[in-house]
């Protein structure tokens, strides 16, 4: 009659190396069946119970509990193997390495004063509260641990901000810091290429393809996935645009995540709009404003933006000509004769400026609660049935326009007004004869900008050359396609934000120190094997002997913690 | 009330204290409260019949050498009817090593911690083989016991009153860059103690044969500085002592049933849980079966930052310690992970002559479940038998967290 038998070791933590080789040295022993050793994680039980192995003591671990559990030809022989466990857990540890291992993060530090960095793969449950204490020992810190929570994420990153150091992850699978890959990492060249992104696989699949075409990365920075959520607010992803915007080593940045929360976007696309290198997003599910607003070139797809990157680098192409303008903040009213070009402003400019507003249906804008009443910036297609009503259409008809043109210089906070005019057979006969007068009172009086895109050739009967000239003579600045005009809206009115420490309730942000993408030094609390990639690299390193804060003991660690205040 | 505070004082307060070896003395005429018919031991306090066989036999051979009991069958009687009362040696300002057990006749050392105007107590060693401190008390080691309480007393005493006395704290700091680390390896030690007391020996000795049998004595025993080290690490733990809000251990001492600590804030309160066995190696004949749970007061060394925590000092005995002069460093390197200060007076050459691990502070024993090494001899489980090997020991973790929720609840935490 085979027994399985199974031993639970309360908070206690072992490298999942030693618990394999545990496995098998139990498996070995004669009379065994089966073996298996394993924390007690919801993934590792399910394991258990596809090999038969999970008993109901088993099913009570929680996830910091050693479990182990034999099956074997007899209740005593179940027994007599589990006896072994202790002499077989010794005998690992001799043949671990000679030199030390510090048991707490304070010692690694006093053994290697200058380590820049702290890798920490435990457990989440305890993950935050080291890193916390990495952050207090000066580190900057790779955080590869997963279920740590938001309210742990946000408390750390604006710590972290305010201090000028770097928090990446939680859940940040990869990094390259200095040529040195952190977590899962390919090996890649050095190179012009510098990379931020949420996703570890991501960063892989770009580095990974930037290495095949011949370049190299400069840096490849892992933000962790929630970080472009809206609580985060980017904290770790506009502090690495920051200090790439710095690198004297980085020329081109990719910009990777997940999908991002349309507020949070709109603010990191504003910051990236104002560095002084070219950039490609890769935004994944998330509808790009055009494929270049000037120094912005959007990605479709991680190969793509690979792609560009490294024909960016490499001159093959380059962003289009310039259209940045120095903010001057203001909110923007879009008037739009055509709808499909006010539909393509709104798409181009809902990115940068949020909230949006329009009466066009569209995901990227906020509806208009009633006709006139216009919330920050807004976008209308005076085309729409409920402005032609009894009224000719504004391809033929001004008045409309000329009225809310007149209403909008008297807002106090007028910025930008972005219109279309359409020329050719049908519209109106000299648009920019009725036009031109107004923009020209109300740009005096309002001191607001007005940005005219005209559509039409030079056959066309109201002339385009005519047209152009007219309202240039106005004081408006006359573009060829709404493309443009999103650079130059987005350039003037989306927030400036410094990239450090600007969420609401962020102390003053400190930038990232630059040495801090020189060569690593690094002290890693969990997982051995990035400790044994590190050193693989040539990194100085120390690994910390982690094991849970007083066996994991609730009520010790709060009295500890209120010990320590 | 700040902790950190009040641990920088208690460790400054411990490695402030300046033990100097001034004389031998009569135990009942020195020690504070030994009183007639009393005798102290090792360890926590504990009752007669709990207690392991060396520590009920040293009991009965000083309650013969005394004079108080004739057989072990009477003094067994007394000592278990409550004739003959027992204390244990750390309430009394006192340590010895294994047994512990001192008698009023006895003679002791005496220290003088003339920075706290402190004094503090031990026993002369008796060397090896079959000794009271093991819980032997046949004639031979009752006859050896007043050699050494008659001329072996009196010409020490003697010697150092000649020489103005004995500063024990710079013997050390020499005894450790010459291999020893003060508990289980002392050979360095006693050897400058004989050197330094020699000429004196040789001056003040009633006899020539007198001085011959007494420098033979000590060279031949390498454990001969021990007590007196015992004693100024006792010096110096009590220095630390009595600290309001602090978490420093202040006392650890084995009873060979009980493992005791004692804590600075938390004064005249022990913390027992049962003493473990010690892990280590064994003189040929004897195993692990031989072994008696852990025993002595000699972990006061480690308590006051050497032993264990200057194994680093000591790659002669890494054996002992299972294995290469790297575990050596390594031991002492984890000891810096608990402990509050390093040493500013006893240093490791192997480390950069960086000072040994200083004043355990309790919460960090707990929180990174790190519990202090203590370097020991392993006494036979069966009275009179001796020594049967020598090893590596940590005291129970429950002590420590069991002190540090008692410290919480007294300062309200």
């Amino acid at each position: 009659m085979t027994e399985v038998r199974t031993e639970i070791r309360q908070g206690t933590y072992a490298d999942s190396v030693v618990l394999m080789q545990l496995q098998s040295e139990l498996a070995r022993l004669e009379g065994v069946l089966d073996a298996g050793v394993v924390m007690g994680t919801p993934a590792n039980l399910e394991l258990l119970k596809s090999s038969d192995l999970l008993s109901e003591a088993a099913e009570t671990a929680g996830t910091d509990d050693l479990i182990i559990v034999v099956l074997a030809e007899s209740e005593d022989l179940a027994i007599q193997a589990l006896s072994n466990v202790d002499s077989f857990l010794v005998r690992g540890a001799a043949t671990q390495t000679d030199d030390y291992r510090p048991k707490s993060l304070r010692t690694a530090k006093e053994m290697l004063p200058e380590s820049n960095w702290a890798l920490i793969s435990t457990p989440g449950k305890w993950a935050g509260e080291i890193a916390r204490e990495a952050l207090d020992l000066g580190l900057n810190v790779f955080l590869y641990s997963d279920n740590v929570s938001l309210d742990d994420e946000v408390s750390l990153k604006t710590r972290s901000t305010s201090s000028g150091q770097l928090v990446l992850g939680p859940d940040c699978g990869t990094t390259l810091i200095g040529g040195v890959g952190f977590g899962f990492a390919n090996r890649v060249r050095r190179g012009p290429i510098g990379v931020v992104a949420a996703s570890g696989t991501g960063i892989q699949a770009i580095t990974s393809r930037i290495h095949q075409l011949g370049s190299g990365i400069s840096q490849a920075i892992g933000t962790g996935g929630r970080d472009l959520y809206a609580r985060v607010g980017a904290r770790t992803a506009r502090q690495a645009l920051d200090l790439l915007a710095r690198d004297p080593h980085t020329e081109v940045v990719v910009l990777a995540s997940k999908p991002p929360e349309p507020a949070v976007a709109a603010r990191l696309l504003s910051s990236a709009l104002r560095i002084d290198k070219s950039i490609v997003v890769q935004f994944s599910g998330f509808s790009p404003p055009a494929s270049r607003v000037c120094n912005l070139l959007f990605a479709r797809s991680l190969s793509e933006a690979a792609d560009l990157a490294v024909d960016l680098a490499d001159g093959q192409t380059s962003t289009t000509e310039d259209l940045r303008r120095p903010y001057r903040g203001g909110l923007l009213r879009g008037l739009f004769a055509g709808g499909t070009l006010a539909l393509e402003a709104v798409q181009g400019l809902a990115p940068f400026l949020y909230p949006l507003f329009s009466n066009l249906a569209s995901d990227l804008a906020e509806p208009l609660t009633g006709q006139t009443a216009l919330e920050g910036h807004s976008i209308l297609d005076l085309g729409g049935d409920e402005y032609t009503v009894g009224r000719l259409h504004p391809m033929m008809d001004q008045q409309l326009r000329i009225q809310l043109i007149e209403k909008a210089s008297l807002e106090t906070d007028l910025g930008v007004i972005l219109m279309d005019v359409v020329l050719g057979s049908g519209s109106h006969p000299d648009p920019a004869a009725e036009l031109a007068p107004v923009i020209g009172k109300a740009r005096n009086s309002s001191g607001a900008e007005f940005l005219v895109i005209v559509i039409g050739t030079d056959e066309d009967p109201q002339g385009l050359a005519a047209t152009c000239a007219r309202l240039e003579e106005a004081g408006a600045t006359v573009l060829s396609s709404v493309t443009d005009a999103v650079g130059l809206v987005a350039s003037m009115l989306s927030t400036p934000e410094e990239l450090t420490g600007d969420m609401p309730g962020d102390s003053e942000g400190h930038p990232v120190g630059l040495d801090t993408l020189g060569t690593p030094t690094a002290i890693n609390v969990g997982l051995e094997s990035f400790y044994d990639e590190l050193v693989e690299q040539e990194v100085s390193a120390v690994q910390v002997d982690w094991r849970p804060p007083a066996g994991g003991d609730e009520q010790i660690i709060s009295v500890l913690k209120r010990m320590r205040s | 009330m700040n902790i950190e505070q009040a641990n920088e004082i208690a460790v400054g307060r411990m490695m402030a204290a300046h033990p100097v070896l001034t004389g031998v003395a009569r135990a009942g005429a020195v020690i504070p409260g030994l009183e007639q018919r009393m005798l102290l031991h090792a360890g926590p306090p504990i009752t007669w019949d709990r207690m392991s066989g060396p520590l009920q036999g040293a009991l009965i051979g000083a309650s013969i050498f005394e004079g108080w009991a004739e057989s072990e069958a009477s003094a067994t009687e007394m000592l278990a009817g409550g004739e003959i009362a027992f204390d244990p040696c750390h309430e009394h300002q006192t340590v010895g090593p294994m047994a512990g057990v001192i008698s009023p006749s006895m003679a002791v050392y005496v220290v003088e911690d003339d920075n706290h105007s402190h004094t503090t107590f031990s026993n002369l060693n008796e060397g090896y083989g079959k000794v009271l401190r093991y819980g032997a008390y046949s004639s031979e080691v009752l006859d050896r016991l007043r050699w050494i309480n008659d001329d072996l007393a009196s010409t020490l005493h003697d010697a150092l009153t000649a020489s103005e006395g004995m500063d024990i704290r710079a013997l050390l700091a020499e005894a450790l860059h010459m291999g020893d680390e003060g508990h289980n390896r002392n050979k360095a030690g006693s050897l400058l103690m004989l050197k330094a007391l020699a000429p004196s020996i040789a001056e003040v000795a009633k006899d020539k044969g007198t001085a011959q049998k007494v420098l033979q004595f000590m060279g031949d025993n390498a454990l001969t500085v021990l007590n007196p080290v015992m004693a100024a690490c006792k010096a110096m733990a009590d220095a630390a002592d009595g600290v309001e809000g602090s978490t420093i251990v202040s006392c650890m001492a084995r009873n060979g049933t009980d493992f005791g600590i004692k804590l600075s804030g938390l004064q005249d309160r022990w913390f027992t849980a049962p003493a473990p066995t010690p892990d280590g190696l064994y003189f040929s004949g004897f195993s692990a079966d031989d072994a008696n749970p852990d025993i002595g007061d000699s972990t006061i060394t480690e308590t006051a930052g050497i032993g264990a925590f200057a194994m680093a000092a000591a790659p002669a005995i890494v054996a002992f310690v299972s294995g290469t002069p790297k575990d050596a460093l390594n031991a002492s390197l984890e000891m810096y992970e608990i402990t509050v200060a390093e040493s500013d007076y006893f240093t490791i050459p192997a480390l950069g002559f960086r000072g040994t691990p200083t004043g355990i502070d309790i919460r960090e024993v707990v929180e990174l479940g790190i519990t202090p090494r203590v370097n020991t001899g392993i006494a036979h489980r069966k009275a009179g038998i001796g020594q049967i090997g020598a090893g590596l020991v940590r005291p129970p973790i429950e002590v420590f967290t069991e002190a540090l929720m008692a410290f919480a609840q007294q300062y309200d935490i």
